[in-house]
């Protein structure tokens, strides 16, 4: 993949650099908040500035667009999945999974050509199963640290060491990597609209579940997170606060089992 | 003993087969799979659920799918460790409540089934264990699938659920760090009130759309 020259990824890197050098400055937790949100207050007022503009601008736009007929929806999901398994691909060779790498190249052979430029996810059809991976996943199997829990503005939730992934992954990006900025933005649109459609519904229920939504969504990012790590299997201690039995005159009741796996 | 209880087990499966009461002593991957599908038959065929009434979904949960979880342990989880603190009284409480909201934002997340297909994968455990996930995989056309874990415990014959992880996340741990915020704010009866508040303002919502 061709380095990117462009200047607003340029001025993307720079800021982030920027958020990035002073979060490493102030990250120290404060008494009585959660210890992987030093920045809460900072990261508060981005959640609230993010859920204005969703329910203002995003949402109504994929409210809209969830209108289309489901074969077009599941097109443009598929289009843009396929531009994403080469460095899908990567990333699992990255980690050690050659398999899936290799496998994650024959998708992307067999979608671009067979599937009419990845419209059509033939390679799922024929078994090679669609992977989710990315360097924010890569740099966490590798032992980076999440670091600080950051909400970034129109992304939402991430944290210190994603956020690094995320500018390795805009790099690469093939959307990025159009030249003129019309096209790409139109592009950039579609592909934050599809993924925002594929949403309708949870967050109504997040919404409903939650007593405060931002703890919610944090508490759901760092477990996903560490869930997509281990491919969905992450390995799970038995929970020191889950208490069994601790009210009853029974010490000798047998312990929970941990989880197996 | 344990030839004694397959045995009894085993007999009950035989002539208990078309009796709900008794469906609790199958296996847990049986248990969770013929859940879901009595669960889905239903929605798939009901309209009034389908366009979103979700009394008649909350009904539906409480009836087919609330006997087979465990909300005290549940709730024992998303409080962590202030749940020592809490009097026998305020636990039941707090159980009463969590299990309402559960209920009430599940059973409206029922009314947006529309036609996924859900996958379930083969039980991992030993015929001894007392702790196992049954895992499985909703499946829609264009989007990624979600993948549905369901921690269950044995409690003498039967099997109950008292984690559901989505994605990876438990719904239940998830609750965590707020209701941990609530209790350093009001204690125990803080979290409570915000508890009972939220399923009040959740019925509000329910009431009007009807």
């Amino acid at each position: 993949m061709k380095k990117n020259k462009k200047p607003e990824l340029r001025a993307v890197r720079r800021s982030a650099a920027t958020l990035l050098l002073g979060l490493g400055l102030t990250a120290c937790a404060g008494p009585g908040g959660h210890p992987k949100d030093p920045l809460e207050p900072i990261n508060r007022a981005t959640f609230r500035f993010n859920e204005t503009a969703d329910r203002y601008v995003m949402r109504p736009a994929a409210e809209v667009y969830d209108l289309a007929p489901l074969p077009v929806k599941v097109g443009v999901g598929n289009f843009f999945g396929n531009l994403a398994d080469v460095w899908i691909g990567v990333n699992n060779l990255l980690q050690g999974k050659f398999a899936e790498g290799l496998s994650d190249g024959g998708r992307f052979l067999v979608n671009s050509t067979a599937g009419m430029l990845g419209v059509f996810d033939i390679a799922t059809e024929l078994g090679l199963e669609k992977h989710d991976e990315d360097f924010g996943q890569t740099l966490g199997l590798w032992g980076v640290g999440d670091g600080p829990y950051i909400v970034l503005p129109l992304l939402g939730s991430s944290n210190l060491r994603d956020t690094a992934g995320l500018i390795g992954d805009l790099n690469v990006d093939p959307v990025m990597a159009i030249n003129s900025s019309g096209p790409r933005n139109r592009v950039t649109a579609l592909r934050f609209i599809n993924r925002r459609s594929q949403l309708l519904g949870a967050d109504t229920t997040a919404e409903q579940a939650s007593l405060d939504k931002y703890d919610y969504m944090r508490s759901f990012y760092i477990q996903y997170r560490q869930s997509q790590i281990y491919d969905g299997q992450p390995p799970r201690v038995k929970d020191p606060d889950d208490e069994a039995d601790m009210d009853e005159a029974t010490p000798a009741a047998p312990a929970r089992k941990e989880n197996q796996e | 003993m344990k030839k004694i209880a397959s045995l009894f087990a085993a007999l009950t499966l035989g002539i208990g087969i078309q009796c709900a009461a008794f469906a609790q002593s199958i296996a847990p991957d049986a248990l969770v799979k013929s859940v879901t599908d009595d669960v889905i038959t239903i929605v798939r065929q009901d309209k009034a659920i389908q366009s979103g009434d979700t009394r008649k979904a909350v009904d539906l949960v409480e009836t087919k799918v609330l006997p087979y979880f465990d909300f005290a342990h549940m709730t024992r989880l998303a409080v962590g460790k202030d749940w020592r603190q809490a009097s026998a009284e305020q636990k039941t409480v707090l159980t009463h409540e969590f299990k309402n909201l559960l209920v009430r934002t599940y059973s409206n997340a029922l009314t947006q089934y529309r036609n996924q297909h859900i996958d379930f994968k083969p039980l991992k455990a030993k015929p001894e264990d007392t702790d196992v996930v049954v895992r499985t995989e909703v499946r829609q056309p264009g989007a990624k699938p979600v993948q549905i874990d369901y921690n269950l415990e044995k409690q003498g014959d039967n099997w109950k659920v008292y984690d559901v992880m989505v994605a990876g996340v438990s719904l239940v741990t998830n609750y965590r760090d707020s209701f941990g915020q609530e209790v350093r704010n009001g204690g125990i009866d803080g979290l409570i009130k915000s508890l009972k508040d939220k399923n009040k303002q959740l019925d509000t919502t329910v009431s009007a759309k009807k």
